[in-house]
């Protein structure tokens, strides 16, 4: 029947608010790297936002990257350390807004290192401006009557832009929502890291996930939210599988 | 046979658990936890140790033990 499971050395109790998707995402990156037996031998660069309560999360190296810069920085420790796992934890508005450059350099150079990035559809940490990401006509704290896309554009979907543009190693974007699609989660951050230890490149996962604080509801309302209304938009699954 | 293990002092009472389970063995107490959050309390007796608490949980409250 069930196997026994505990919650792995790794991590730690984090400071999210409550009902955050980011716990989700920091528990399974703690699972994969123990069960690859590189838990001693990882970097993180972290971004700007609440992707900064990693620091809380885990149990490992880190680098504080200026916002938006974490790619760069990643690009960096992976040069200076060679045979360490280097991965970026990123918001969406830190990794696509004011890290776009970097984000898209790094794919495009197909830098041996992991990509995780949040999309909440806001800026989390500043209290919910409109970002990229944000759907159209969602109201958040800089788009009052909800987000006008003939003046904003349309919501960027990065996993596409970087499968098929460039040629990355693993890109797929999963979701903190049903246990179902979190154990798929996994086996996504699962190929990343693999990706990266047989030195194939460049991999991104996208994580879609709530915001339960500033979309003003209930964790539970707003994991419906996140299924009904958004993943529709953002297609789940495997953009570039490794080896094609 | 394996149930699920809580370590309340970290919960924050968002309540996916209890939504979640399927065997209903979750509910939310007005227990105050150190810091501050309401928790959940688990019946044992109903928990098939199926770990789907362990799965959604963002703060890592359960585990599952034999
Ligand atoms: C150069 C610079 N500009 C602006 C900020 C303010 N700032 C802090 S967090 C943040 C947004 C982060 O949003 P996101 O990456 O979506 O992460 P989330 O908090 O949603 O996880 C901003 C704009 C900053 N710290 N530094
Ligand atoms: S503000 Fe939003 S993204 Fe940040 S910890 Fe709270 S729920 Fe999570």
């Amino acid at each position: 029947m069930a196997k026994t499971k505990k919650i792995p050395n790794l991590c730690n109790y984090a400071m999210f608010c409550a009902g955050c998707g980011h716990g989700v995402l920091v528990r399974l990156i703690c699972e994969c790297l123990e069960e690859l037996g590189q838990e001693k031998n990882v970097i993180a660069a972290i971004g700007v936002g609440c992707s900064c309560h990693l620091k809380s999360g885990i149990n490992c190296d880190l680098v504080q990257s200026p916002h938006g810069r974490a790619a760069a920085v990643a690009t960096g420790i992976r040069r200076a350390e060679p045979d360490k796992i280097v991965f970026t934890y990123q918001g969406d508005g830190d990794a696509y807004n004011i890290g776009l450059a970097e984000t898209l350099n790094a794919a495009y150079r197909n830098e041996n290192i992991c990509v995780f990035t949040v999309n909440n559809g806001n800026f989390g940490m500043t209290g919910g401006q409109m970002a990229w990401t944000t759907m159209p006509g969602q109201k958040t704290a800089t788009s009052p009557r909800g987000r006008n896309i003939e003046l904003t554009g349309i919501p960027i979907k990065i996993p596409e832009l970087v499968s098929y543009s460039f040629k990355p190693a693993y890109v797929a974007r999963g979701a903190v929502t049903t246990p179902a699609e979190i154990k798929r989660l996994k086996g996504y951050i699962m190929n990343a890291f693999q990706a990266q230890m047989n030195k194939e490149g460049y991999s991104l996962v996208e994580v879609m996930s709530t915001c339960p604080t500033n979309w003003g509801m209930d964790p539970i309302v707003a994991q419906k939210r996140l299924i009904e209304d958004v993943i529709p938009y953002y297609e789940l699954g495997e953009f570039k599988k490794r080896g094609e | 046979m394996a149930k699920a293990k809580t370590d309340v002092e970290r919960c924050k009472a968002c309540g996916l658990c209890m939504h979640n389970c399927k065997k209903g063995a979750l509910t939310m107490t007005d227990h105050i936890n150190s810091r501050g959050y309401k928790t959940i309390l688990l019946d044992e007796e109903t928990c098939i140790g199926c770990g789907i608490c362990y799965t959604v949980c963002p703060d890592g409250v359960f585990e599952i033990v034999e």
